[in-house]
């Protein structure tokens, strides 16, 4: 085990390195761009091809190609490129390939804005990919690594999302894991199926509707039964890396009468906020939701107790209705007899700064007012 | 934690820097971060960059308000860029500059100032040109010698590590920069 210091588009690309997947198609886009450009010099280190294709629609296209001929692939892109990837991200759902993309969550425009924002990712929530946010350069890496394990048992692509500078630009220590443990932990990709001129068989030929709708229910029993994959994987990751992860964390929530659920890189100051509250004798705790699809509802209704106040940090919203994560949440404990108050807030979008004392604010002025309970709170 | 603000100007180094120091810290046993203002980088631009370094790995995620160490890269920035914005009490501002601290007494603030003309030895050791000179490593020698919060042979491996090209005068022009703010510490506790 060694340490090295390097950014979250590095971490990203020592990860890809790792998994070792045999085609690389990306198409540049701020803030993604170190990513691609570490790998397209890297790739020829474990016997992988980068090619740079003329847009994101091609590259997301040629992954599907290369996954549906038995190859491992990778793309990672960004805001707009993801956008323009929408249609084949359908496709690759219901094609069952597997994939691992990496996502720099950047705001979208008009107007234009290159800075952290969800909206990107969070718009592609019902496309049927697993979605995993990440809260440092390390969690990054490890699951790029772990994307590939899951994506390749459930048969469904992975996005990995990493905040847009916040984490690909921001360089912090790493430790940098040996390639023999992660074949240990992730064997080659060994397709059932795969495009082979010796066994010919069709794919993403037309279904009836009968079938289609059976194709259909099957993708979503996988999401119901992905769960064990993911306690499989988290397990496996621990033996072997001795690091765990889970679904969600819950920091400091047992005694919290105030909880703040958040994705990404602002769970890190979040934790900083919750420490600075607790040492003025605030009860404050935070979840951090780390796997957004499958929504991890069970989990979340086993840690947040019905006397609890829960504060959810959007960074995308569904504009007239709610917060993304706050409808999420609030659907999670619709059925849920004592559930818990939660606060729509919309904290930060196109890479609005957020400092601790903002969050302990928003804390203050929910605790002096509850009828916050009803509205969409902008800070 | 030590928190610290690099002011530059796109293309002067400054992201580069900020890399080398958070990996001086790191080879001390310290948890360091480094990162840019997030944006569109143009050359010449005023541009920051941060780094934090503490006992424990560093969860913030905003950028440096109150910063205890400020390293202005070029002397013309404090004339377009509030360089003292929340510097903390008895903090440090380190100014690449031929003239003396005095001359830069109109910035407000309970901190002290160093002045460096690091310019001289980037172009003794063929750094850049007169008109734009490579100072990112040797007013990071300034800086080390200054502060001594991080070891000279750090920061060296770090140029090492995050400079490939002209390392060597890279690292000589460090440790002249270095061995000049020595000397000057010294001659100013007298």
């Amino acid at each position: 085990m060694s340490k090295d210091m390097m950014t979250g588009s590095d971490a990203v690309a020592l990860g890809v390195k790792l998994a070792k997947p045999d085609l690389i198609f990306a198409y540049p886009i701020t803030p993604q761009t170190h990513i691609v450009e570490t790998l397209s010099e890297i790739a020829p280190s474990w016997g992988g091809r980068f090619i740079n294709v003329e847009s994101e629609f091609s590259a997301i296209a040629s992954c599907l190609g290369a996954v549906s001929a038995g190859s491992r692939a990778f793309t990672a892109t960004s805001s707009h490129g993801l956008l323009l990837m929408h249609e084949v991200l359908h496709w690759f759902v219901g094609a069952r390939m597997p994939l691992v993309m990496v996502n720099a969550n950047r705001a979208i425009g008009s107007p234009w804005n290159i800075w952290a924002d969800q909206s990107d990712s969070l718009a592609q929530r019902d496309t049927g990919w697993l979605q995993i946010y990440c809260e440092t350069c390390q969690e990054a890496l490890d699951t790029v690594i772990q994307g590939y394990y899951i994506s390749e048992k459930l048969l469904l692509p992975v996005m990995v999302m990493i905040d847009g500078f916040i984490i690909s630009h921001t360089m912090e220590e790493v430790e940098v894991h040996e390639p023999q443990k992660v074949d240990a932990f992730l064997p080659p990709y060994a397709p059932q199926f795969k495009l082979d001129v010796d066994d010919p068989r069709s794919f993403g030929n037309a279904a009836l509707p009968d079938d289609y709708y059976r194709m259909r229910k099957a993708i979503q029993r996988t999401f119901t039964s992905g769960f064990e994959v993911f306690r499989d994987c988290h397990n496996l990751f621990e033996d072997v890396f001795g690091t765990r992860y889970d679904l969600m964390e819950a920091y400091l929530c047992d005694d919290a009468e105030t909880i703040f659920l958040v994705a990404g890189a602002l769970t890190g100051t979040t934790r900083v906020a919750v420490d600075m509250m607790r040492e003025k004798g605030m009860k404050v705790g935070l979840i951090k939701l780390r796997v957004f699809r499958p929504f991890p509802k069970h989990a979340l209704q086993k840690v947040i107790a019905g006397h609890q106040d829960v504060i959810v940090l959007n960074r995308a919203v569904s504009y007239g209705a709610q917060g993304t994560l706050t409808q999420e949440l609030r659907s999670a404990f619709y059925n849920v007899d004592d559930n818990p108050d939660i606060y729509d807030v919309i904290i930060s979008l196109g890479g609005k700064e957020v400092f601790p004392e903002i969050l302990m604010g928003v804390c203050e002025g929910i605790k002096a007012d509850p009828a916050f309970k009803d509205e969409m709170i902008w800070v | 934690m030590i928190e610290i603000r690099f002011h530059g100007r796109g293309g002067q180094g400054a992201v580069i820097a900020s890399w080398i120091l958070s990996y001086g810290f790191f080879l001390e046993g310290k948890h360091a971060q480094a990162f840019p203002t997030f944006g569109a980088e143009r050359r010449g631009a005023p541009v920051e960059a941060f780094v934090r370094m503490d006992d424990s790995f560093p969860n913030l995620r905003c950028k440096v308000v109150n910063p205890y160490y400020v390293i202005v890269m070029g002397e013309k920035l404090v004339h377009s860029i509030n360089v003292a914005a929340g510097i903390r009490r008895g903090g440090l501002m380190l100014i690449n500059s031929p003239k003396g601290p005095q001359s830069f007494a109109f910035l407000k603030g309970d901190f002290h100032i160093k002045t460096m003309d690091v310019n001289a030895p980037a172009l003794r050791n063929g750094l850049g040109s007169k008109t734009s000179p490579f100072i990112n490593t040797p007013i990071l020698g300034a800086f080390a010698g200054f502060s001594d919060v991080v070891k000279p042979e750090s920061i060296i491996k770090g140029i090492t590590k995050f400079i490939p090209v002209r390392t060597e005068n890279n690292v000589a022009a460090f440790e002249e920069a270095y061995l000049l703010a020595k000397s000057e510490g010294n001659r100013s506790q007298v």
